[in-house]
């Protein structure tokens, strides 16, 4: 079954210098207890897609021309602000990229946590719930600290009693991720959630992401840029360039065999801990007021032909599961 | 200790600066009329005769008694004056403030989240209107809307009858203490017309400040991600962004409430409130040092007490003050 799947989505940013057209039919859809990577360097409009699909990207100054974004049976376009609030808190939540900057600093991680508990997903909380009986209080705090076990803190019943600057990157990343599971998600969007660590932290971290997954049968939606990180945890990966996506395939089939020359390029950049001279790809991001023409990629990329210019390649299965969208493998194409 | 320190150091300044005034005290009490040896007799009286350093020595050994010295204007001690006045005045400032306060911070909340739209820019021409129209104007076209046109409000004065029986000084508190209802009503419709007045800058001012840091909080990661994952909005709002926004308007709020002790004198005047600033602008015009002394100093008390206060709460709303000892 499909849990999320995005149409033809564009999205555009009104800027001083012009419309910036950033997204560019991007189409990707996730499955039931799938993890899905999206992967692309900087820039290219993973996060957009992200806080897109999640409601938290400023509208003006951005704007969706076309596009849907199917949400189980609901497009979150369509709906209004509270029916879209109520539908994302129930079966929606989010990592976000920072943890350092994600929580509140003025309140304790046990509040934070126990009024999401409390009141996850509701309109109106009423002044006399707000002020809270103890025994409601009491409850909610109980809970965080199981939340908090299980995400592995050591000693929670300290940790809720903390403040966020008391943690470290990695603590706070682990009650961001117990928070982002309060709700008995069904689908999780994961900003980068391991970008902030150092690596030792960012192995204990992807680890407990695993197992959360395989406990709560989730589905993930994974943004990162790094392709070591999509090998490890995700089933599927999205490669997206330039607002668009390039190529998607079973994880092991993209990085064993990659298509598109943009991934060959991605996978060759990869600094290798042996020392060897590594590969890049020349070039910028496109400049997306004024895009190039056709393939957002061609010029940089290294197997250019007359056609790339001109017609935007569309994304065709080359092999079982397997699509790419590049002029290399289009019908009328190069081989 | 700090705060000894430094109304040590205001006594000492406001001190000499009072003596340096021009004008001699003396003989602006006893007129032109006075002879000589009247004057000469009056400063001797007064201590004036003696050395500074003499006399402050005598007005500091009066402080701890209790004494201020003699007022030139009412031939009481200046002690006893002020603990007659201040409370009207404090009366005033503290209603004052609680209008500002409970009006600007929902009304700045608001404009944050219509920023740019209707309600935002009415309460901009509020504000902008709020801080730059004159204090007395804005006192007297009351007076004529309210009081005269409308007959809602009384003019002037603190109460129509005699005062409840004082325990405070504070006619809305005494009255309630006393159970006398329609005191409390009355002194309350008194106290209405200048405390707004007296609010109104200072509720612009709180305003526009909540405006910008909750603007600010709303752009916050912390404050999205809480969003997101289904907190909801008001609680988001009104109790995780507010109490972070808050930390900046408490220091506007500290600052507005000791300008506000300082400057009530123009609303007291205006509405013939028997307060504190009025007593001390009548007594520098007049030369009355003792007095001028006595109000400088309860006016810097007031500050400093003020800062305490504001010290105190910082530490209660943001827990990185706290922690970093």
């Amino acid at each position: 079954m499909t849990v999320l799947s995005i149409a033809n989505l564009k999205i555009h940013f009104d800027t001083i210098d012009g419309t910036a057209k950033v997204l560019d039919d991007v189409c990707l859809s996730v499955n039931e207890a799938e993890v899905v990577g999206l992967v692309g360097e900087t820039g290219c409009g993973k996060s957009v897609t992200a806080k897109t699909i999640l409601g938290s990207l400023p509208m003006p100054p951005g704007k969706v021309p076309d596009g849907k974004i199917l949400f189980f049976c609901d497009d979150l376009l369509k709906l209004n602000k509270h029916d879209r609030h109520r539908v994302m808190s129930e079966k929606m939540s989010y990592i976000p990229q920072d943890p350092m900057t994600s929580l509140n600093p003025v309140f304790t991680v046990g509040e934070q946590m126990g009024d999401l508990i409390r009141w996850q997903g509701r309109r109106r909380v009423g002044p006399l719930e707000f002020l809270g009986l103890r025994r409601g209080r009491h409850n909610a705090v109980a809970k965080a600290v199981k939340l908090l076990d299980r995400v592995e803190i050591p000693a929670p019943k300290e940790i809720v009693r903390r403040y966020p600057i008391e943690l470290s990157g990695g603590m706070r990343q682990r009650v961001l991720i117990a928070m982002a599971l309060i709700g008995r998600p069904s689908l999780l969007i994961a900003d980068e959630p391991t970008t902030a660590l150092d690596v030792t932290i960012q192995k204990g971290v992807l680890t407990l992401i695993e197992e959360k997954v395989e406990e709560e049968e989730l589905s993930v939606l994974y943004i990162t840029h790094n392709l070591g990180v999509a090998r490890r945890l995700c089933n599927r990966v999205y490669v997206m360039y330039g607002g668009a996506i390039a190529e998607t395939a079973k994880t092991k089939d993209l990085l064993r065999d990659p298509i598109h020359p943009y991934t060959c390029g991605l996978i060759s950049s990869i600094p290798k801990l042996t020392g060897d001279e590594f590969k890049g790809i020349d070039g910028r991001i496109p400049d997306y007021i004024d895009p190039p023409t056709g393939c957002r990629f061609h010029p940089r990329c290294p197997q250019l032909m007359p056609i790339c210019g001109q017609e935007k390649p569309e994304l065709i299965e080359v092999k079982d599961d397997h699509l790419v969208a590049c002029h290399l493998f289009s019908r009328g194409g190069g081989r | 200790m700090y705060m000894v320190l430094v109304l040590f150091g205001v006594s000492l300044l406001i001190f000499f600066l009072a003596r340096v005034m021009p004008g001699d005290p003396a003989r602006l009490a006893l007129g032109p009329e006075a002879t000589q040896e009247q004057v000469a007799s009056l400063r001797h009286k007064l201590g004036l005769d003696r050395p500074l350093y003499t006399q402050y020595y005598v007005f500091l050994r009066g402080l701890f008694k209790g004494e201020l010295g003699m007022s030139l204007i009412t031939k009481r001690d200046v002690f006893k004056d002020l603990i007659q006045r201040l409370p009207a005045t404090l009366e005033l400032v503290m209603t004052a403030m609680l209008i500002a306060i409970l009006g600007g911070i929902p009304l700045g909340v608001l404009s944050a989240l219509h920023k740019d739209r209707t309600i935002d820019q009415i309460s901009r021409i509020f504000a902008f209107a709020g801080v730059s129209f004159p204090r007395f104007w804005i006192g007297i076209m009351f007076q004529i809307a309210f009081a005269y046109i409308l007959g809602l409000l009384p003019i002037t004065g603190r109460i129509s009858g005699d005062p409840p029986t004082r325990i405070t000084g504070l006619y809305l508190l005494d009255s309630l203490i006393a159970r006398d209802f329609p005191a409390f009503v009355d002194s309350f419709k008194h106290l209405l017309l200048p405390s707004l007045t007296l609010s109104l800058s200072p509720l612009a001012q709180i305003t526009r400040i909540t405006r910008a840091n909750m603007i600010e909080q709303l752009r916050k990661d912390y404050s999205i991600v809480m969003r997101t994952i289904g907190m909801p909005e008001v609680v988001n709002i009104y109790k995780y962004m507010l109490k972070n926004a808050f930390t900046s308007t408490l220091t506007v709020i500290g600052l507005l409430t000791g300008w506000m002790i300082g400057n009530a004198f123009v609303i007291e005047q205006v509405f013939s409130w028997p307060g504190m600033a009025r007593y001390g602008v009548n007594s520098v015009l007049r030369n009355d040092f003792n007095a001028v002394v006595g109000v400088t100093l309860v006016i810097a008390v007031g500050y400093v007490v003020i800062n305490l206060i504001v010290d105190l709460l910082y530490g209660y709303l943001d827990p990185r003050i706290r922690l970093k000892r």
